[in-house]
């Protein structure tokens, strides 16, 4: 993932250039207003995201890809994009920016937008709030204002709709990533809490009027679809992954917190063992002072009390992100249930 | 490509070098053919595609109607057979294949998000939330059994014939509806409510237990 990071970064900084004239000029908002408020995709890229997840993307392996697109007003579009490919071992000298480099100047010339706005990634069960995530999106976000990531869930999408979601990383989260601290005083500083990480940009998808043509064709054309996985009951399995990862992230971040406290709890001791030397400190001098003897010196107090190191704050407000995806995931899936309960239930009274 | 007077030119290098780029993403992935807009085949379709049957053994040529000639985009295949006299004159005729469409399930659904932006007025539509998806299932499906019924009523009218296979069809699709006692489904019923209810309220506890934990640490 590091190079992957790096590649980003350096690609995204060289194209900044050729995109800042055309991102950055439109992209500016009012401070602490988010530059995009909606992000318009073609059907292509739809299609093409999910195609290279079914052929490229197996288990827990995401795949990746650049989106690519421009800017206008308020909202962002999103009209072709191009697949990453998978990092193997026998990649040892792939250079990804020159992969992305090539792949953008070919394709200006068949006169596609070449303008680097985003990235995607596919998601395993809704576990995309990483570390490196947060880094990709963070470079990516630095260099162009308004580059989203998309999320494509491919198997809540097999259960019977399409599950794409487009993030970019709040303002406030933008200037932490920047200062690069991430120490507890600093996040508290910030203000920044799980829900306030990542905010979604509301996806519309938009199509050609020669796509639509298209589209009608392939309606007459194709067969009436025989499986409708949306209305199946028997998804629980689906249901049991999720609280599993859920369960999972739940003991990542009592560990987490039981980090936390310890590190609290000996911040303290050290608190009033300082206080006590220096006391008895005071208590000697006066007592040497009455006896007509030189006082101690002062030591050097931080130098005998090292300060315990403070854990990094990122790591657990990226599990309580997690961990919030993941409820929402479940509690979407259970209203749908529901009413797939109910409406069986309707259906077996009719019968009686 | 080219307009009929100009000889035309396709830049191989590109393609070339964009078939190595696309390798280096899924590398099991071969060149089967070629494709270009425009209703009909011409001269340059020759010689493209004797290029392509270098590249690849037996080339398709698909071509997409994007002029829209009879008011339909119509999407042909084609491959080329040796034709003429044998040791004479020979030339190349290309053979139309039938296109069938063919989609797995992830591509289905897409597609068919995708199509609803054909009903839409100005072409754009949102991704909806996670009841009115099933909402818009359900109400598909009582298209399905309107369309059912109102057959079944032009029969007994005596509007249609009756076609022997459909009844037979309508009898499994009517039987299909399980025959439970309705004790047991309540019971069944009420434990998977139970189970849903349960996890959802867990859910809760858990967000509810984070941002709890978010305001203690930040005291």
């Amino acid at each position: 993932m590091a190079s992957r990071k790096e590649g980003t970064g350096s690609t995204a900084t060289s194209s900044s250039s050729t995109a800042g004239a055309a991102g950055k000029g439109k992209g500016k908002g009012g401070s602490g207003d988010s530059a995009v408020k909606q992000v318009q995709i073609d059907g292509l890229v739809v299609l093409k995201i999910i195609k290279h997840y079914q052929e490229e993307g197996q288990g827990t392996e995401v795949v990746q890809g650049v989106l690519l697109g421009l800017v206008v007003e308020d909202r962002l579009e999103i009209t072709n994009c191009f697949p990453f490919p998978q990092h193997t071992e026998d990649d040892a000298d792939f250079d990804e920016v020159q992969y992305q480099m090539e792949m953008m100047r070919s394709l200006r010339h068949v006169n596609i937008d070449h303008l680097h706005v985003g990235w995607y990634q596919s998601t395993y069960y809704g576990s995309f709030v990483t570390r490196a995530l947060l880094d990709s999106q963070f470079s990516y976000q630095h260099a162009i204002e308004e580059s989203v990531v998309l999320i494509y869930d491919p198997i809540k999408t097999a259960q019977g709709s399409l599950s794409l979601k487009a993030y970019r990383l709040t303002p406030k989260l933008m200037e932490v990533c920047k200062e690069k601290d991430f120490s507890p005083e600093a996040l508290k500083k910030a203000n920044i809490t799980f829900e306030y990480m990542f905010e979604e940009v509301p996806i519309v998808i938009k199509n050609s009027h020669l796509i639509n043509v298209l589209m009608w064709e392939l309606e007459k054309k194709s067969a009436v679809a025989d499986k409708h996985e949306l209305l199946s009951l028997a998804s629980s399995n689906h249901l049991g992954k999720n609280l599993q990862l859920l369960m999972d992230r739940v003991d990542e971040m009592s560990q987490d917190i039981v980090k936390y406290n310890t590190y609290m709890r000996n911040t303290s001791k050290q608190q009033q063992q300082k206080h006590q030397y220096q006391q008895r400190r005071q208590q000697e001098n006066m007592q040497r002072q009455s006896r007509g003897e030189p006082p101690l010196p002062e030591e050097d107090l931080s130098k005998l009390f090292k300060p315990p190191q403070p854990p990094a704050r990122m790591d657990s407000l990226l599990i309580a992100g997690q961990i919030n995806t993941y409820c929402q995931n479940i509690k979407e899936f259970t209203a749908q249930n529901l009413g797939k309960l109910f409406m069986a239930q309707a259906l077996q009274e009719y019968n009686n | 490509m080219a307009t009929p007077a100009v000889p035309v030119a396709v830049d191989m290098e590109f393609a070339k070098n964009m078939y190595e780029l696309h390798k280096k993403v899924s590398p099991n992935e071969l060149i089967l053919g070629w494709y270009a807009t425009g209703h009909d085949i011409t001269e340059h379709s020759v010689l493209i595609h004797e290029y392509y049957s270098r590249e690849a053994p037996n080339p398709i040529h698909l071509t997409v109607d994007t002029s829209l000639q009879n008011g339909r985009m119509s999407i042909k295949a084609y491959v080329s057979t040796l034709m003429g006299v044998p040791g004479r004159t020979m030339g190349v005729m290309f053979t139309p294949l039938t296109v069938k469409y063919a989609y797995y399930d992830t591509e289905r659904i897409g597609v068919d998000l995708i199509m609803k932006t054909c009903f839409s007025p100005n072409r754009v539509i949102g991704l909806s939330s996670d009841l009115q998806q099933v909402g818009g299932a359900s109400a598909r499906i009582q298209d399905a059994l309107s369309t059912v019924l109102q057959y079944a009523e032009d029969v007994l009218s005596g509007k249609v014939s009756a076609d022997n296979t459909v009844g037979r069809f309508l009898m499994s699709l009517v039987n299909q509806v399980p025959k439970i006692v309705p004790d047991d489904f309540e019971t069944m019923l009420n434990s998977n409510i139970n189970d849903l209810l349960m996890v959802t309220y867990l859910a809760n506890l858990t967000q509810s237990q984070i941002a709890l934990n978010e305001k203690l640490v930040n005291l």
